[in-house]
């Protein structure tokens, strides 16, 4: 398909959004944060991590915003920049970050709504950079060039391995 | 939208399974998650009505092994069926890499069919897809039924690229896994030509 919505991260802007999400976890006191893919993949984390079952929460968040943003166009806003979902003892805060990520912030009594929607925009402006980063280097490639793909050069051999149990 | 992880040596593909409502696409996915040892598979989510019909979503992850030291994993998406979940339908096809169109091959449900598939053509249009490039492949499901319809007649009828196509019985899994793994291998030949 070539289409220029691909996103290839390396190893440098995966090691800075590990960074930012550390610190906005450590500044609004969360249990744990992720960084998700409009599709349902996780980019990164930080806090927490183990505890949940990460693939499913990924894929339902980003069906949640995707669902929420068909509404916002239902009756005509363009999005619905900010999502909270309250729970008894855990709340979750859901955020877009430059247009193409999801901010999941997952927190509890030790935090406040306030300080994470504080804590939440100051980081995503940070990582608003590293994602403008990324899409340069995507369509550059890290030297300057464009990237090869690792999967320029498999054979169909390599592709029938996969499925060969 | 493949999704090429450097940093963790991944690389995610999303593959949706689409067709009329009660085709067997959920009980496609149930197939393969009953099928998969532990550890190549994550949770199989289903966002159902109580009725036990799709609402939103199934969903479910696997580990295909790797390539090139790349994990590969693959994240199989089926869409609710029925009409009137159109909106669902579009928003689940953002960002797919291959749809595996699943055909209920029994007489009756045959307008449903081609309805379905140009509802696919439509909406993948609408994300900027186009079928007649995607990778795709084509399943006739519920051939164990006594009123399917003639493999070849559904072919001649439902055919849209010369896809590869696949005879099943999702219930028993006859079929299942031939067809994923056709829509997979399209997926990852696709990747090579980028």
């Amino acid at each position: 398909m070539g289409s220029p919505a691909d996103l290839v991260l390396y190893q440098e802007e995966f090691q800075r959004l590990e960074e930012a999400l550390k610190r906005l976890r450590q500044e609004a006191n969360a249990r744990a944060v992720f960084l998700i893919d409009k599709n349902g993949q996780q980019i990164a984390a930080a806090g927490d991590v183990g505890q949940f079952d990460v693939t499913s929460l990924a894929s339902l968040t980003a069906g949640n915003v995707a669902a929420t943003d068909g509404l916002a166009k239902l009756i005509g806003e363009r999005e619905f920049s900010v999502l909270f979902h309250e729970g008894q003892r855990d709340h979750i805060h859901i955020s877009i970050v430059a247009k193409r990520a999801i901010l999941l912030v997952i927190f509890d009594e030790r935090s406040s709504l306030g300080l994470v929607r504080l804590r939440v925009k100051r980081s995503s402006a940070e990582m608003e950079k590293i994602f403008e980063a990324m899409q340069q280097k995507s369509e550059r490639g890290p030297g300057g060039h464009p990237p090869a793909s690792p999967f320029a050069e498999i054979t169909d051999e390599d592709i029938d391995a996969l499925f060969s149990e | 939208m493949t999704f090429i992880n450097y940093a963790s040596k991944e690389i995610n593909c999303k593959i949706v399974y689409y067709g009329p409502g009660l085709g067997g696409k959920t009980t496609n996915l149930q197939y393969i998650y009953s099928k998969t040892s532990p550890e190549a598979k994550g949770k199989m989510i289903s966002l159902a009505t109580e009725a036990d019909r799709t609402l939103f979503f199934d969903f479910l992850p696997l580990d295909l092994g790797t390539i090139r030291g790349f994990t590969t994993r693959f994240h199989l998406y089926t869409v609710p069926g029925q009409v009137f979940y159109d909106a669902s339908r579009k928003l689940i096809l953002k960002g797919v890499d291959g749809v595996v169109f699943v055909a209920d091959s029994q007489e009756e449900r045959m307008e449903a069919n081609i309805e379905s598939i140009r509802n696919l053509e439509q909406n993948l249009k609408e994300h900027g897809f186009d079928l007649q490039a995607i990778p795709y492949a084509l399943q006739f499901n519920k051939r164990d039924l006594p009123n399917a319809v003639p493999a070849d007649e559904m072919y001649r009828i439902l055919n849209y690229k010369r896809e590869p196509t696949f005879e099943a019985v999702a219930t028993t899994g006859i079929g299942v896994f031939d067809t994923l793994k056709a829509v997979a291998k399209l997926i990852l030949i696709e990747l090579r030509k980028k």
